[in-house]
Parts: structure tokens; C-alpha cells; sequence
């Protein structure tokens, strides 16, 4: 008998018993469920991670001066806080001597932020993130032009009163209207508005284009920081190395700059994209190592679930394997008969998993702002582990009814 | 010798039953050739049941030899007497033991399946071991779409397709009406004259009269083996 003929006949048997071939497979069904959309999900968030968070929040190659870091990971204990508290604060001259050596193609610019409420003609925009950078920012971010144009160096220098904003921001604002050369009031000073950038869409369900951009030197220096005072250093290298090196250089001359002994920490904090995806990939490991577990308490109840309905198979059919055996089934073929039937319905199983995992999926992207990407893999190791259960689990009714005695056998009815 | 196709020498066969021991064979010698028809009688408990099995090689003697085709099957493995009863010896049982799920042609094809016989030639074959037994318009019919004699035409097709050295059937008349058994006792008179060793378990005189020797048991020995005349 070939396997083709085995499978064949476990099929037709299956398929004869519909309501309980798909009780039994309950099991099997949900723990490969689990799998493929879990994975989906973890999939899919480390690449919006990676792409959008890390992307659009730092950028590639990118890295930042700061007094400590902007995205704390984990708990940060009130002493911890206390000291980065007391650190000084970075300057325009800490800024002008770490930039002073560096490599004149790296891309730079100083940040400092805060929020606060944006007046157009009467109408406000509440808590609205406000930027005083320098010309080179807009290359550090990499953004393009819905409108306008970003400001130029002798803009910033000489601290015109001008501003870029983001599109979300100038919809609210300005609705259809044009907002190039427009006016509007930050804590009361007016501002004109000569660009706007391209929607950076949302994270997490936040818009990323609640900002306005203007030069560090323009009337925006009184509300964002004290004088001579910077938020971070923003530094953009071309490559993974280059940013190192730069890194490096940064932290050298800061530390020269703060009279550090070798022993003494940084009293300031260099961060990079890969230093805040180190905490998603914390939290994805421990989703990783508690998978496993999960999927695998689903399958063994579904391996013990079909057990038992192949052992009730076997009781039922006492009488057919007798007269299987009596027409000339060697054990193995009998053996082989219910082995296929069991891993057959289980794989049947894991496929329904397979396929109500990727529709699990697709509602998640549907539904909310997480993304899920499905993995090859994962369908693979989930139809795979559907199989190996019902092998598993047929084994040992299989091998009970291989060992039936014909004549015993065909004498129940 | 050759036309030999049974040959039994002291053959023995002890069941345990708790602490007693029964002796359901005590030294049988039987030789059968060729084409014979044989009916095998005797009252209940007699031995003709286990004479049948170990015979039908379902079951393996506790002493003494047998012979299939000059070839000595008492000793054999589980697995080789499946094969020898997948090959040499077609079954037809009392109650018919067809699946009751598969069509006849799926129920005539099992044998085939365990020869290892690819799918295109058992349907071949197994159509014309139905046509051979009257039911080539009946081969999509599930068992409880067909009538006993049907069932048990069904049952002896299957017997048939794998070419078997005996025709071993299990009181192939004990479920079906008077009129049905002729119809099968003939059946199995045409197969006979096609050149089929036939040896029939039978309990009723008037079935084994259709044989052309009949066999006794009686407390596990040959009682009696009578050859008869009937045409």
C-alpha cells in the first residue's frame, strides 16, 4: 500500500466524520493558531520597529548628545534620576567644540524643543512640539516638501522668524487653505509660515506631524531652553561605521571638555536608534521564549485530544482491521494506516490554524495601528508541528492496533 | 505432489482458557489437491472453526506441520502469513465482512491495495472479478444498497481478485435465504468448474452436498472423508 492509498483512506474517514475529526482537532487548531498570528505580530512590529520607529523618531546612522537619554528603557530609580538631574547641560559651545573635529560631510544640528500652544486667527492648536534647530536638521531627518521650502542657513544664522510645519499640523491649522507666507502666533510673537512637510504618518496611533521647525536663533530660543542651552546634538553619518567613529570622537571631546578621569562615567548620554531598539528587542525575546510554552501546552492537549479519539478509532473498528488483516495487511500496514489517519487529521488541524492564524493577522493590521507580517517560517514550523503531533500522538494506538489478532479481531462486532 | 495444494500432518491446535486446556485440533492429516471442491462439517465445537483458521492462515498451529503449495507455513511470522493470505487464500465469511463505507469496487480492490498492486490495474481487476460474479452493475453500490446474495457476490469477488490457490469460505450460506444460497452455491459450482480449489465450512448437509468431498470432524480428528459422486 502506498502512502498516497494511506492518506487517501484517512481522508475519506475524516471526512466521513466531520463534527468529530474538527472537535478533535481543537487543540491543534488553536496552539497553531496562536503560533502564526503571535509570530505575525512580532514580526511585524520588529520591522515597524526598526523601519518606522527607530527611522522616523532617530533615523539611520544617526546619533545624539544629549544630558541623558531622551528614551529611558525600563525602570530609571528616583537615584538614577536624581544624578542625570544634576549633570550639566549641553551647550552651544559643548555642541560647536564635539562638532568642531568631525568629519565635514557628517550632517549636524542642534535641537531644542518644547510645547506649546500655536495661534492662527483666533484658533488654537494645543501642545503642538516646537523645534529651534539649525538649516542641516532637515537633511538629518531626511524630510521632503509637501510645500515651501525649509529655511535657509542665513535664515537661521541671522534667527528670522520663520517656520516649517508638519502636514497634519497645517491641515488643522489651515484646512484647504494655502499656508505658505501665512501668520501665525507662538507665545505671542508672530512667525511666517514658508514650508511644509511631507506626512510622516502616525506611531503607535500618535501623528508624527504635530511640530513646527524653526531656527534656534529666532524668537523660539526664549520658551524652548536657557540661554546657551541645547537639548541634544543631532549627528548623521553615512554609514555604520562612520557614525561610530564620530560617536567615538564626540564622546572624547566631551569628556575632555568635562574634565572626566578615566574612572569616571559619562556624565552625559550618546544615544542611537540601536540603543532604543535594544529594549524592543528585550521585550520581543521574552515574547520568543514564552511562544514556545504557550503553543506547545495547546499542542500536547491536542495530542493527548487525538490520542484518544484514535484509540476510540481503533476500538471502533476492531472488526475492520481484522478483516484488513485477514485480506493480507501486515502490521506495519495497519500501523501505517492509522499513523497517516492521526498525523492527516492533525496536519488538517495545523492548516486551519495556518489559516485562521493569517486571517488573525489580518485584523490586527486592519483593525489597529499594529502592524503583522506574516513569516514564512512560521507556517512552516506550524503545519510541520501539526504533523509531528498526530505522529506522536497516533503512535501508540496506531501500534495497538497493528498488534490486534485477526481472528479476535473479526469475532467483535 | 504437486497438485497438492493442502497438506496437513498431525496438525494441533491448544487454546488456553484460564487453567483448562482445550484441545480444538488433535492430530488432523488431510491432504487436498488441485480443483478440488471439499466441505468441511462437523457439529459446533468439533474443530472446523480453528481447522478453518489455520488453514485460512489466521492462525498458526501449536504442533504438527502444514503445508501450502508444498511450502511449510506453520512456522511462519505474523507478516509472512499476511502475505500468504494476501496471495494465496481468498476468504468468504458468514457475514460477508465488506466495509460498510466503500463501494463494492473499493471493497473488492482491498486485497489489491495490501499487494501493492498499482490503483489503475486493481480497479481493472477488481471490475472484472465483479463482472465475474454478475455484478458489473453494481459496482458503485455501497453494501447497504445491495441485497445479501449481492453482499456476499460482492464478498466472493474479493476472494477472487488476487488469484488465490483456495477458495476458503466460512458457512458462505449461514445469513442468506434458501433461494440466495443456490444462487451462491452455484457461483461457487461455476468457479469450481473454472478450475478453483474450493474448501467450504458448512454446518448444513444440504450445502455440503454441493461439494464433491466432504470432510467430518468430530472432537478435533477426521471423522469421516467421503468423495461423492455428484456431478
Amino acid at each position: 500500500m502506498t502512502l498516497l492509498d494511506a492518506v487517501r483512506i484517512a481522508l475519506r474517514t475524516i471526512w466521513a466524520q466531520k463534527m468529530k475529526s474538527s472537535f478533535s482537532v481543537l487543540g491543534v487548531f488553536v496552539g497553531v493558531t496562536f503560533l502564526i498570528a503571535v509570530v505575525s505580530v512580532i514580526e511585524g512590529m520588529n520591522s515597524y520597529m526598526t523601519e518606522k520607529f527607530a527611522g522616523a523618531l532617530l533615523g539611520v546612522n544617526t546619533f545624539q548628545l544629549r544630558r541623558f537619554p531622551d528614551f529611558q528603557t525600563g525602570d530609571v530609580s528616583d537615584s538614577t534620576w536624581r544624578a542625570w538631574v544634576r549633570r550639566p547641560s549641553i551647550t552651544y559651545a559643548d555642541a560647536d567644540a564635539a562638532v568642531a573635529g568631525l568629519d565635514p560631510s557628517l550632517l549636524w544640528s542642534w535641537v531644542s524643543q518644547n510645547t506649546s500652544d500655536v495661534e492662527y486667527r483666533g484658533k488654537t492648536a494645543a501642545r503642538v512640539r516646537v523645534a529651534g534647530t539649525n538649516e542641516q536638521y532637515f537633511d538629518v531627518k531626511g524630510w521632503r516638501f509637501a510645500a515651501g521650502r525649509p529655511f535657509t542657513s542665513q535664515e537661521a544664522q541671522t534667527g528670522q522668524p520663520v517656520i516649517v510645519m508638519g502636514y497634519d499640523l497645517a491641515q488643522r491649522i489651515f484646512g484647504d487653505a494655502d499656508p505658505i507666507n501665512r501668520e501665525l502666533k507662538i507665545q505671542g510673537m508672530p512667525y511666517r509660515v514658508i514650508g511644509v512637510v511631507e506626512s510622516q504618518g502616525n506611531l503607535f496611533g500618535m501623528s508624527l506631524d504635530n511640530f513646527i521647525v524653526a531656527p534656534a536663533q529666532s524668537p523660539v530660543r526664549r520658551f524652548v531652553n536657557p540661554p546657551n542651552v541645547i537639548d541634544e546634538l543631532v549627528v548623521k553619518a553615512s554609514s555604520a561605521q562612520q557614525m561610530q567613529a564620530a560617536m567615538d570622537q564626540v564622546e572624547a571631546v566631551m569628556r575632555t571638555r568635562r574634565h572626566l578621569r578615566p574612572a569616571e562615567p559619562d556624565n552625559f548620554a550618546v544615544e542611537t536608534a540601536s540603543g532604543v531598539l535594544d529594549f524592543w528587542d528585550k521585550i520581543n525575546s521574552i515574547l520568543l521564549l514564552a511562544l514556545p510554552g504557550l503553543v506547545s501546552i495547546s499542542l500536547v492537549v491536542g495530542g493527548i485530544v487525538i490520542m484518544n479519539i484514535m484509540l476510540m478509532a481503533v476500538a471502533e473498528r476492531t472488526h475492520e482491521i481484522g478483516l484488513r488483516k485477514s485480506l493480507g495487511a501486515r502490521r506495519r500496514d495497519i500501523m501505517r494506516q492509522f499513523l497517516v489517519e492521526s498525523a492527516t487529521l492533525s496536519t488538517v488541524g495545523a492548516a486551519a490554524g495556518v489559516g485562521f492564524g493569517l486571517f488573525v493577522a489580518w485584523m490586527v493590521t486592519t483593525l489597529t495601528f499594529m502592524p503583522a507580517r506574516v513569516a514564512p517560517w512560521s507556517v512552516l514550523v506550524g503545519v510541520g508541528l501539526g504533523a509531528a503531533v498526530g505522529i506522536g500522538a497516533g503512535a501508540y494506538p496506531a501500534s495497538r492496533a497493528a498488534r490486534l489478532d485477526p481472528i479476535a479481531a473479526m469475532r467483535q462486532e | 505432489m504437486t497438485n497438492i495444494v493442502i497438506r496437513t500432518h498431525d496438525l494441533r491446535r491448544t487454546y488456553q482458557m484460564g487453567a483448562e486446556t482445550i484441545h480444538a485440533l488433535r492430530g488432523v492429516d488431510l491432504d487436498i489437491a488441485r480443483n478440488e471442491y471439499v466441505a468441511i462439517m462437523g457439529p459446533s465445537g468439533s474443530g472446523k472453526s480453528t481447522m478453518m483458521n489455520v488453514v485460512g492462515c489466521l492462525d498458526s498451529p501449536s504442533g504438527g506441520q502444514y503445508w501450502l503449495n508444498g511450502t511449510e507455513v506453520s512456522e511462519l511470522t505474523d507478516d509472512a502469513l499476511a502475505r500468504i493470505r494476501n496471495k494465496e487464500i481468498g476468504f468468504v465469511f458468514q457475514t460477508f465482512n465488506l466495509l460498510p463505507r466503500a463501494s463494492a469496487l473499493h471493497n473488492v480492490e482491498l486485497p489489491l491495495i495490501y499487494a501493492g498492486t498499482s490503483a489503475r490495474k486493481r480497479r481493472e481487476r477488481a471490475a472484472v472479478a465483479l463482472t465475474r460474479v454478475g455484478l458489473a452493475d453494481r459496482m458503485g453500490h455501497k453494501p447497504n444498497e445491495l441485497s445479501g446474495g449481492q453482499r456476499q457476490r460482492v464478498a466472493i469477488a474479493r476472494a477472487l481478485v488476487n488469484d488465490p490457490s483456495i477458495l476458503l469460505a466460512d458457512e458462505p450460506t449461514g445469513n442468506l435465504d434458501s433461494q440466495t444460497s443456490e444462487e451462491i452455491m452455484d457461483v461457487f459450482a461455476a468457479l469450481h468448474a473454472a478450475g478453483q480449489t474450493v474448501i467450504m465450512v458448512t454446518h448444513e448437509p444440504d450445502i455440503a452436498k454441493h461439494a464433491h468431498r466432504v470432510v467430518t470432524l468430530r472432537d478435533g480428528r477426521v471423522h469421516s472423508d467421503t468423495l461423492r459422486d455428484a456431478a
